[in-house]
């Protein structure tokens, strides 16, 4: 194993509540009655539906076809009839359009395997795979899997970094995935490499972890996989690329290019395991695995929900909430969303709903800056948060993109460690939408 | 939506916070300081609790008064009470009271609130106050009690003793002085400056078991058997209550120890000038532990609004203030260096902020700020 190692500038400490759900197997849940599919689960230009109310569907069917260069393909995650194309709001505050599906239980359940031999199968073909089966990013952002899988003209990929790291306080399903379904993610990870013409594969894995981390290395022995595992100081957000990559090649990605710049492509633990199902199974992206947790809820877990399932049924599952939440979250609870309807559909991004008490959230009083400057020493990307969300807020927009506002990607860990519990990462969201109306 | 999640708090990410506020980070200031006032209490007698509830009462009037009247702020973060406790603490113990009254209003009125209130202040407010009254007063605010136990020791009647502290009797001694002596510690003794009884014992025990030669005076320095500011001279309780706060992460290694290291090393240096032992010779625990060194260093410098916000930036400042305290104290006519150091580099804390920024990720270069 290689020595452990981390990024060097700046991060935060949160505890990391991860023992509510790590030694919690993964568990199926069965499929509801009626599902809700949105046609926008992935970052970039939401599918366009292709089908209407009254279609019947199958399971797997393409119901939304990519719109652009980055957007994803939508399928339909049962068999049933569409009873209608709603609007509703996201989590992340986005109005989107989506499918709500009457399902039909005996004609949705697993039928027998396909099972493709990857080794066979040149690189085009795997990516195109990828791309028909609507493969995103599961670690939070949603980026069409294809569009990463697929290196630009005179650019070359060196690296594959697997993503294991899982910074998010609560979160375990990335854990869990290592501990059930090892072996799928190191051939998955061996998928990518060869999509990408990669030597090199590396998994970083935060060291809060060990026995996936053990896992791994022992199947990576047996097999004798040409894979490396790099343990990780606990420091959120390792999970970033940015300081993904820092801290397991130890190169920065230089601001306003991309980790293939420095020929790289990361893949996070959730979107391998979808990767390898994708092109051995020929299996779209229509479940993923949710942990469910905090202080509010009965029963945590980790559940392999089918997308769309309304979060008050996987609630239902964890036996509902212990006491009233104060907060529901959508993701983890340094970048996931807030939400209050719990009909909200589970998508590919929803690495995990959280229901936090008050005493976890932490309210605090707002007051004003006392230039502590633990914002500055916080800030993994070096900005100055501080000075940024004076700047914003005397609406001095030009001022803050001169100060790098765009590099800033919201990691939250300024407002995280405040003590002034000041909305940074909402002013930072505020300056850049206002900079970008003027032009 | 059921009825129990009608409550639902939605803000932006990240939905969960550091467990510190401003008014922890200041309670915890406070709490930190209270051992070196008990001290000072205890040192000086009832009087000096008297002078540091009129400064804190006084703030707390005056703070609810912007609060209500602006319609900001809050009275209970702490940081009235806390500008009031250290301007009491930098205020001598038999101080007549309009004295320690007028300088919190000038630190809450002229400079805290009549820039914007919390955090826009530019200087330090405690030390601002103590600033203008030293230089509107300077005869009530060197006017010294002796200490409590110089009343143990034989000859001498702590009510006929006003003392002057140390560095003064230092300072004034060394203006027609020439010759050679062991330091500031031994001019004192040559002086015939009180050391307790409690300091010779221990001094002598030293000498005699361990065979270490520690003046009795840096033995009265280090503990607070000295007169002074109320709550300025136990180095021994301040050094505490320093090491709380950065246990805790309420203050950062950089400013303390750029401060006092630079402090120290230029004191080794040239301190020995003056007592005629050449370079390399100055006496760096009496420096230490005298006059209001360790409470600026500790808990003044450290003022969070008025120091810089980088890390760099912070032993830049802290060094600015040793280097100045050096200076003023050695060179100055005044014998304290601390408190107009630390408001001169207060000022230089804009500059420094605009001239030292992080290095950004994924650029090698560093950039000024816009």
């Amino acid at each position: 194993m290689r020595k452990i190692s981390t990024f060097s500038k700046g991060g935060v400490h949160p505890a990391d509540r991860k023992d509510l759900t790590c030694t919690k197997e993964i568990v199926r849940l069965p499929i509801p009655e009626i599902i809700t599919v949105p046609f926008s689960q992935h970052l970039g230009v939401p599918a366009i539906p292709n089908v209407k109310k009254g279609d019947a569907v199958e399971r797997g069917q393409k119901i939304g076809d990519a719109a652009g260069f980055i957007s994803a393909d939508i399928h339909s995650p049962v068999a049933g009839k569409v009873l209608e194309i709603k609007e509703l709001f996201l989590p992340n505050g986005m109005k989107a359009k989506a499918a709500v599906i009457e399902v039909d239980q005996e004609r949705s359940a697993l039928t027998g395997k396909i099972e493709n031999d990857w080794t066979q199968m040149d690189p085009q073909e795997m990516v195109a795979k990828v791309k028909d089966l609507g493969i995103v990013g599961m670690g939070g952002a949603t980026f069409p899997a294809n569009v990463k899988f697929t290196v630009p003209k005179g650019k070359k990929a060196e690296y594959v970094v697997i993503n294991g790291v899982e910074c998010e306080p609560y979160l375990t399903s990335d854990h869990r995935l290592m501990l059930e379904k090892g072996d799928k993610i190191l051939q998955g990870s061996m998928m990518i490499a060869k999509m990408v013409d990669a030597k090199k594969i590396i998994i970083g894995i935060e060291k809060n972890k060990p026995d996936a981390m053990d896992n791994l290395e022992r199947l990576i022995e047996q097999n004798s996989y040409p894979i490396e595992i790099q343990p990780l100081k606990l420091k959120y957000p390792q999970g970033d690329e940015k300081q993904l990559l820092k801290a397991t090649i130890g190169k920065e990605i230089q601001s306003g290019t991309l980790p293939i710049d420095i020929g790289a492509v990361v893949s996070n633990v959730g979107s391998t395991f979808a990767v390898y199902e994708a092109i051995t199974n020929d299996k779209p992206l229509i479940e993923r695995v949710v942990t469910v947790s905090g202080g509010a809820i009965k029963n945590p877990g980790n559940f392999l929900v089918t997308i769309g399932t309304p979060i008050q049924t996987i609630i239902d599952a964890c036996d509902g909430f212990s006491e009233t939440p104060d907060k529901m979250i959508a993701g983890g609870p340094m970048m996931g969303f807030g939400f209050y309807d719990l009909q909200t559909p589970v998508m590919k991004g929803t690495s995990g709903v959280l229901a936090l008490t008050k005493k976890e959230s932490i309210k605090g009083e707002q007051s004003a800056c006392i230039s502590c400057g633990r914002c500055v020493q916080a800030c993994p990307m070096g900005l100055q948060p501080t000075k940024l969300y004076k700047n914003i807020k005397k609406a001095n927009y030009d001022t803050a993109m001169a100060m790098n506002l765009l590099d800033c990607k919201e990691c939250g860990c300024c407002a995280f460690i405040c003590p002034a519990k000041l909305p940074l990462v909402q002013s930072m969201r505020l300056g850049k939408r206002m900079s970008r109306k003027k032009k | 939506m059921s009825e129990e999640l009608k409550d639902l708090r939605i803000e932006s990410s990240p939905q969960i916070r550091h467990k510190d506020t401003t008014s922890k980070i200041m309670w915890a200031v406070i709490i930190a300081l209270l051992p070196s006032g008990i001290w000072g209490v205890i040192n000086f007698g009832w009087y000096s609790l008297v002078v540091i509830a009129v400064s804190i009462i006084t703030a707390v009037a005056l703070e609810y008064l912007f609060c209500r009247v602006l319609d900001k702020g809050s009275l209970l973060d702490g940081s009235a009470i806390l500008t009031g406790l250290l301007v009491a603490y930098n205020m001598p113990p038999n101080v007549v009271l309009y004295v320690p009254i007028i300088a919190t209003a000038f630190a809450i009125a002229v400079v805290k609130w009549s820039f914007g209130g919390l955090g826009a202040n530019w200087i330090n407010p405690a030390l601002a106050g103590r600033a203008f009254v030293f230089f509107s007063w300077t005869g009530a605010m060197t006017t010294w009690t002796a200490p409590r136990s110089w009343a143990a020791i034989s000859g001498a009647s702590v009510d006929s003793v006003s003392s002057a502290t140390m560095l003064s009797t230092v300072k004034t001694t060394l203006l027609d002085f020439s010759g050679t002596v062991d330091g500031p510690a031994q001019l004192l003794i040559d002086q015939g400056y009180l050391v307790s009884n409690f300091a010779q014992n221990i001094s002598s025990w030293f000498s005699g078991t361990l065979n270490w030669d520690i003046s009795p005076i840096h033995v009265d320095l280090f503990l607070g058997n000295v007169s002074g500011c109320i709550g300025e001279v136990s180095a021994l309780f301040l050094i505490i209550g320093g090491i709380a706060l950065f246990k805790k992460k309420i203050i950062t290694w950089q400013i303390p120890l750029s401060y006092i290291g630079v402090f120290t090393i230029l004191v080794w240096i040239f301190g020995g000038l003056d007592y005629g032992t050449g370079y390399f010779s100055g006496d760096i625990w009496f420096h230490l532990f005298s006059g209001g060194l360790m409470l600026g260093a500790l808990f003044m410098a450290t003022d969070m609004v008025t120091s810089p916000t980088t890390p760099k930036g912070m032993i830049i400042f802290g060094a600015g203030a040793g280097f100045l305290t050096f200076l003023f104290r050695i060179y100055g006519s005044l014998p304290e260096g601390v408190s107009l150091a630390i408001l001169l580099m207060n000022i230089f804390v804009p500059m420094i902020d605009r001239y030292i920024v992080p290095v950004r990720f994924g650029t090698k270069k560093k950039r000024g700020a816009a």
